[in-house]
């Protein structure tokens, strides 16, 4: 059977073709789809991990266990996981290992765009790059295949386009799915450095059967059309070459980015005048190809930065300049993301505005509070930062300045990597107060439950992380409960906290707007009364613009929520049913 | 020759299902198609792009400037910014809602005026009062599928086609009102 599916979706169904039991992930975009498609295959345990450490480990026990796993996280969650992965390079297999990596080139949903790549060279452990949606489940299916004949965890590497794209998959049968036998072997499993040094040997030697295997590899294809010019391109990028080139360049298509079958690059790049590396990102492959003596063409061709187009490569290659393009030239206001009406999040930060503190912010729906009319975050680096960087700004400046700045962190980022921070705080005496932004969701990446919500990924109820209890447990003792649409309320909370000589947390609670639990009805309007102050255009509400020289709500965008009703110093907004 | 079309609009305003639906209305047609789609951060109330390519062999998912053979755009200034990907003869559709981007909000960029009037004098244009014929169609909801039903008559994908994936596509007791839906923009003139 044909089906049009996701990338994202075709690696789900690769893991179920291969007769995976385990998934275990963190969600993350552009990769969150492909652990949300395996819940509809009830024969493999799915699961959301608290981070990405945990869920790489959760599959390294499954594969020791004898069982095919998978886990799969964005680039920066490859960071979180990073410890165990490296060494599980050494340890090797029992049941088929596959770390499914995305990338974002172009950073639609990121906080940086580093090539993960490195990551297989650093680790030792191979990796394939599909396409499209058929590579996706055929290269997933491989990926398994080899994992158990090499001893050895496999990486899968995904981007933004492969990921969120749907292309034509043909579905075929799940294989059986036997559980290996598990057997004690503390010299393989055991990485102590007496075991781990044996080990070691064992990767290089792997490593180099790799590469000859990548040398005949099915995957590693060449593609003759009689030209003069040599494209060696792998992914995304080898699609946008081959549109952008069609039968004007012969190509060499990596479906293996890593370890590179070296005679087959330096045979193919001999028979060509020019040869040209197509890559998004770091010069990764361009620069082994140098190492190996060949001449290629590469970044001083092609960028470092972003997504390619078809239309660059053929500017870049062929001297081509494409269809003919309209502009008009007149400047078109950008429209950035947004918090939605209704957002929890959006009486935090207008309180936070008005006290005028730092703010130390995180990765999530909220850090849109960055962003004008709100603009109060100063600092955003990766999840679970906000916690620990205020910590340090605090040492560094003191404790005047602790007393002006807070955390904001979402409940399933302070799962992830928070908590610590919180923990460093408490045993190392520092006065912070952290503001946890419950919204009884994981938001930005679309509503994954979490070790907070009470829910498992296929919505089964289950303990739910009480977060007042766990605060209090690591030792501290102010810890509030506020609602952050009670702005007076929670106005005074965040006062009262800030000032205190000892660390303090408040959970700002409120559901997201967007889930289905929340009914908010009716609409807002401002009454002809209206003083003009426009102190309710602060809020940067989508629903709320200036139309005729005054503030305006626009039934359409307004979900009744009433933030804006507390606002209005005059009284002149109500909600109507 | 692959046909190339781009869908684009605000985050929330329903592009994905548009995308969707077209995608399967061609696989439906037998022909090879890709269709690169958006998730995540920009889905919250940005501009979101979805492209849709198909023909007898698609390589790419995306859509390069000055290549779209169709750009429907769900909202007035997302047309505005997407008629650099337009075609030279390629056909433009555009819903006659306006949304207000945060720096039009908040008072630092104006919202151009006499967009239609602009895009009019750049290039074949097809505006719809898409809200009006959803509500005729029975639900505001529907905009998207009138929206893919103007949408049609430019693609040679037979109407059964189109019928049969919207069926499979929604939910059951939503079929006739999206038939209708479809239909009133399938039939329009202009
Ligand atoms: C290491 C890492 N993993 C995953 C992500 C993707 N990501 C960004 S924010 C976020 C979670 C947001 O949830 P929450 O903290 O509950 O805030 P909300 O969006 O609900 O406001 C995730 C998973 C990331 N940026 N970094």
């Amino acid at each position: 059977m044909k089906k049009l599916m996701l990338g994202n979706a075709a690696v789900a169904r690769g893991a179920y073709e291969a007769g995976v039991r385990v998934v275990s992930s963190y969600p993350g975009t552009p990769s969150t789809e492909i652990t949300e498609n395996i819940v509809q295959y009830e024969e493999i345990y799915a699961e959301w991990a608290p981070n990405e450490k945990v869920a790489a480990e959760v599959a390294i026990g499954a594969s020791i266990g004898g069982a095919r796993a998978m886990s799969c996280m964005k680039h920066v969650g490859l960071n979180v996981m990073a410890d165990p992965v490296f060494t599980v390079s050494y340890t090797g297999v029992n049941g088929g290992l596959v770390f499914c990596v995305a990338d974002d080139q172009g950073m639609h949903s990121s906080q940086n765009e580093q090539d993960s790549r490195h990551y297989a060279k650093a680790s030792k452990i191979p990796m394939l790059e599909p396409s499209d949606s058929a590579e996706c489940k055929e290269f997933t299916k491989l990926a398994y295949e080899l994992s158990e004949a090499y001893d050895c965890p496999m990486f899968l590497r995904l981007s933004t386009r492969v990921s969120h794209s749907q292309s034509i998959v043909e579905l075929e049968e799940r294989r059986g799915d036997a559980l290996k036998d598990y057997k004690k072997d503390p010299a393989k499993y055991v990485m102590m450095p007496g075991n781990a040094i044996k080990r070691h040997v064992y990767v290089e030697e792997r490593l180099r059967r790799m590469q000859e295997y990548a040398e005949t590899a099915s995957i590693n294809t060449i593609e003759e059309n009689g030209s003069k010019i040599g494209v060696i391109s792998a992914g995304i990028a080898y699609l946008y070459a081959k549109e952008a080139l069609g039968d004007k360049a012969d190509y060499l298509k990596l479906g293996m980015v890593y370890p590179l079958p070296e005679k087959k690059i330096i045979d193919f790049a001999a028979k060509y005048e020019k040869v040209y590396v197509i890559e998004e990102l770091d010069p990764v492959l361009e620069m082994h190809c140098r190492s190996l003596g060949i001449e290629v063409i590469g970044k001083e061709a092609f960028t470092l930065l972003g997504e390619y187009t078809p239309r660059m490569i053929a500017k870049a290659v062929l001297g081509e300049d494409g269809g003919k393009v309209t502009e008009l030239g007149e400047p078109i206001p950008v429209r950035p993301p947004v918090m939605c009406a209704g957002c929890p999040h959006r009486g935090t930060f207008y309180v936070l505005k008005k006290l005028g503190l730092n703010v130390c912010g995180d990765i999530g729906c909220y850090t849109l509070g960055a962003v004008a009319p709100l603009s109060s975050i100063d600092t955003t680096i990766c999840m679970g930062a906000s916690v620990s960087a205020a910590m340090g700004m605090a040492k560094a400046r003191g404790d005047e300045f602790a007393k002006k700045t807070v955390s904001v962190i979402g409940d399933s980022t302070f799962i992830h990597s928070g908590i610590t921070g919180l923990i460093d705080i408490v045993y190392n005496k520092g006065i912070n107060t952290v503001i946890i932004l419950d919204n009884s969701i994981t938001g930005m990446t679309g509503h994954q439950d979490n070790p907070t919500t009470g829910y498992t990924i296929r919505g089964e109820e289950t303990k739910q992380v009480n977060l007042l209890t766990l605060c209090k447990a690591v030792g501290v003792e102010h810890v509030v409960v506020a609602d952050p649409f009670d702005l007076k309320g929670f106005e005074k909370v965040v006062k009262e906290e800030t000032q205190r000589e000892e660390p303090s947390v408040i959970i700002a609670q409120r559901p997201c707007a967007l889930l289905k639990s929340v009914k908010y009805s009716g609409h807002c309007t401002i009454g002809a009364d209206c003083k003009n102050c426009k102190l309710c255009m602060k809020l940067g509400c989508p629903a709320i613009s200036i139309k005729d020289g005054k503030p305006f709500i626009d039934e359409s965008q307004c979900n009744g929520c009433g933030l804006c009703t507390g606002v209005c110093p005059f009284g002149c907004i109500k909600k109507e049913d | 020759m692959t046909k190339n079309i781009m869908i684009v609009g605000v985050g929330g305003q329903g592009t994905l299902l548009a995308s969707r639906i077209l995608g399967n209305a061609v696989i439906g047609a037998g022909l090879d198609v890709k269709v690169s789609e958006v998730h995540g951060m920009s889905q919250r109330g940005g501009s979101v792009v979805t492209y849709v390519k198909y023909g007898e062999k698609v390589q790419s998912p995306i859509v390069d400037k000055g290549c779209a053979d169709i750009i429907l755009a769900f909202e007035q200034l997302e047309a505005y910014r997407a008629l650099p990907y337009l075609k030279e003869d390629g056909r433009m559709i555009v819903n006659n809602q306006k949304i207000n981007p945060m720096p039009v909000i908040t008072g630092a960029a104006e919202y151009p005026e006499g967009i239609c009037e602009k895009l009019a004098e750049a290039c074949d244009l097809t505006v719809v009062d898409a809200a009006a014929l959803a509500a005729e169609a029975g639900s505001i909801k529907a905009v998207n599928v009138v929206l893919i039903g103007v949408m049609a008559t430019s693609t040679d994908i037979p109407y059964e086609d189109w019928i049969a994936t919207i069926r499979s596509t929604v939910p059951p007791k939503f079929v006739e009102m999206n038939v209708k839906a479809f239909d009133l923009g399938y039939h329009l003139k202009g």
